[in-house]
């Protein structure tokens, strides 16, 4: 029997009916808790046409899950969706909120937060319910470099975003039981809309083995990068200049505002080794850089450290690796 | 009709490269680093200037910290905002951003008559991005996220360009509203020299204490905030061989290529 008295609510983000991987990331996580030490596990999953997509959110965690669905749900979109979870949150008044740390679940949730007058935490890579029943998480901050453990000592719901990539979703053989809920969206009364959608399709770099990475030392000219991501059959990833720049899409830019890498090797050339960038390589086995100053902060950071210019060692390297 | 007020939070902030943490005691030290306008709120303030050059107002900036922010507040002065505010009060130390967001949206309401409120996504330090969202709901106006560029269109509505997964979405969103500014999103001007030295010299910056926002001590610092810190804890990096490799270009690239095979075989 599972215990009733604590609920732990997930947020499921999702854009035309198709699941963030890394709500189900904080849905497994929420669970390990409640198995832990008691508690039920609640996904809010709102969108339209997506009650089909409720169940299987049992096979990640979910004991149930509350499903809204309303044509203006399809995308997120800050005001009704501030407006519905936060009346949700006002009637069933759960003891815990979590969403993943994406650029939607950090817009929902810091809103939230001010609406229940409740703690929230941020992106945090460890969680858990300590005896007082107190959230406790561990947010990294500086970029990355330093962890503070924060506990939440005011406010219902306790509130946190989880960092994306820290946790596994793991598989169950359940199902979640559903509950759709009826709400009406009265999109006249709304101050914001949706007017246009420009997406293309991403590769997630945080699952790729092998990635060359372009630092400003490239000048913007990603040319040998990709010759050299050929060559080996790796992925690109970027700092982050590069992508303020728009030579390359944001979904690529490694570090705390982007992706963290798992890779088995990432090369990276011309970049200098920031805070916020090196948060990014912290899992990658084995990282080579590139750099023409021989003393850049990244060469703390490299197993393999060269010291030379990308545009004379790039073209070189690719020749020899053909060969 | 001119737009009304343009008002800009903006926040001091300590290089991270600066920053080392003491083991020993667990604290953060940060007298050793060099402060600077937090990166994304430049953007913000870039963004608002030429939000007045193309539409008119005033732009305003609003600090909540320490009265050592001061010379880089006149910066911003110096940069084009035409006027700026520093809440500044010993009670307000420990704020998380729950007391934080109060107090700027606090300091927001007393300007009052603005239009738009421009944040950065987030700050380098703190690095939430739960600031923007939150004074958005103390103030009761729509908030948008990670912008990247804002044009009105109409009396009372402006088209916003908001970066989403894999692209971006523009959003039509009524007046006032607070926006969160994208790092990187635009390139900051460099102060005016002449302006510089006005505003080290004339510009009086106004400094206000929570008593100035009917703001009582419990409401906020540590006692107004719903999280505390425990400890603090140093990420260490984890351990790399650093072998350094330079020379010759041609034996440099021999020798890495045997390293890249070793790897990916
Ligand atoms: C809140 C906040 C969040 C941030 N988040 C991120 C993030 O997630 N990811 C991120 O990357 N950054 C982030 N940044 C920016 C970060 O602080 C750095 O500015 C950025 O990482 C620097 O990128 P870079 O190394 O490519 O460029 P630079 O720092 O300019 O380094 C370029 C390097 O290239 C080398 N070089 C130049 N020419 C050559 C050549 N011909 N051959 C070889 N080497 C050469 C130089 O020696 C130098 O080391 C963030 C900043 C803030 C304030
Ligand atoms: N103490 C402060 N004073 C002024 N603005 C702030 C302060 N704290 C946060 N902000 C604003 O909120 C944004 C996001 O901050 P944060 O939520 O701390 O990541 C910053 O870029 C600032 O624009």
């Amino acid at each position: 029997m599972v215990l009733a008295e604590r609920s732990i609510w997930v947020f499921i983000e999702q854009e035309y009916g198709v699941i963030e991987e890394s709500s189900l990331e904080v849905l497994s996580k929420a669970r390990e808790i409640t198995d832990k030490s008691g508690g039920l596990v609640t996904g809010i999953l709102l969108g339209w046409n997506i009650r089909d997509k409720a169940r299987e959110l049992g096979r990640y965690g979910a004991h149930k899950v509350i499903v809204v669905e309303d044509k203006i749900l399809e995308t997120y979109l800050s005001e009704p969706y501030a407006d519905i979870v936060g009346w949700l949150i006002e009637e069933r008044k759960p003891d815990y909120f979590l969403a993943s740390a994406t650029r939607n679940g950090r817009d929902l949730a810091g809103r939230l937060a001010v609406r229940f007058k409740t703690g929230l935490q941020a992106h945090v890579i460890e969680l858990d319910i300590n005896e007082d029943g107190l959230l406790v998480g561990h947010v990294p901050g500086f970029g990355g470099n330093i962890v503070a453990v924060v506990k939440n000592i005011k406010g219902k719901p306790q509130m946190a975003t989880v960092a994306i990539g820290v946790f596994t979703p793991k598989k169950l053989w359940s199902e979640a039981e559903v509950e759709v809920v009826d709400y009406k969206v009265e999109v006249e009364r709304l101050n914001m809309r949706i007017i246009e959608r420009v997406k293309r399709e991403v590769v997630d770099i945080s699952k790729s083995k092998r990635v060359v990475v372009a630092g400003m030392g490239t000048g913007g000219d990603l040319e040998l990068v990709r010759k050299l991501s050929e060559t080996i059959a790796a992925d690109i990833g970027v700092t982050r200049p590069l992508a303020d720049i728009g030579v390359a899409p944001r979904d690529i830019q490694i570090g705390s505002t982007g992706v963290s890498l798992n890779a088995d090797l990432a090369i990276i050339v011309g970049a200098s080794g920031a805070p916020h960038f090196v948060s990014g390589i912290r899992n990658v086995k084995t990282v080579i850089s590139i750099n023409k100053d021989p003393e850049a902060p990244i060469k703390e950071f490299s197993d393999y450290y060269i010291i030379g210019d990308l545009f004379e060692i790039l073209p070189r390297l690719i020749e020899k690796l053909k060969r | 009709m001119p737009l009304r007020n343009i008002i800009v939070t903006l926040k001091i902030t300590p290089k991270p490269e600066e920053i080392r943490f003491d083991p020993v005691t667990k604290t953060i030290d940060r007298a050793k680093a060099t402060n600077e306008i937090n990166p994304a709120d430049k953007n913000a303030l870039e963004m608002a200037l030429q939000l007045r050059e193309k539409y008119g107002g005033r732009v305003i900036t609003v600090s909540m910290g320490p009265p050592v922010w001061e010379p880089l507040i006149k910066l911003a002065v110096a940069m084009g905002a035409d006027d700026a505010i520093l809440i500044s009060d010993r009670a307000l130390a420990g704020s998380d951003t729950l007391p934080t967001s109060l107090t700027l949206a606090r300091a927001i309401a007393k300007i009052g008559d603005y239009d738009i409120i421009l944040s950065g996504e987030e700050s380098s330090d703190g690095g939430t991005g739960q600031v923007p969202p939150g004074i958005g709901e103390w103030l009761r106006i729509p908030h948008v996220t990670y912008v990247s560029a804002i044009e009105i269109i109409e009396e009372g509505r402006a088209r916003i360009k908001r970066t989403i997964k894999g692209g971006y979405e523009i959003l039509e969103v009524k007046m006032p509203f607070i926006a969160s500014v994208e790092l990187g999103c635009n390139t900051p001007r460099f102060p005016d020299f002449r302006r510089k030295r006005w505003a080290e010299r004339e510009f009086k910056l106004k400094v206000w204490t929570i008593a100035d926002l009917e703001l009582a001590p419990e409401e906020v610092g540590f006692k107004g905030s719903a999280t505390t810190v425990v400890e603090l804890r140093e990420l260490k990096p984890p351990e790399r061989l650093k072998r350094v490799i330079s020379g010759d270009p041609d034996k440099l690239a021999e020798e890495l290529a045997e390293i890249i095979r070793s790897i990916i075989k």
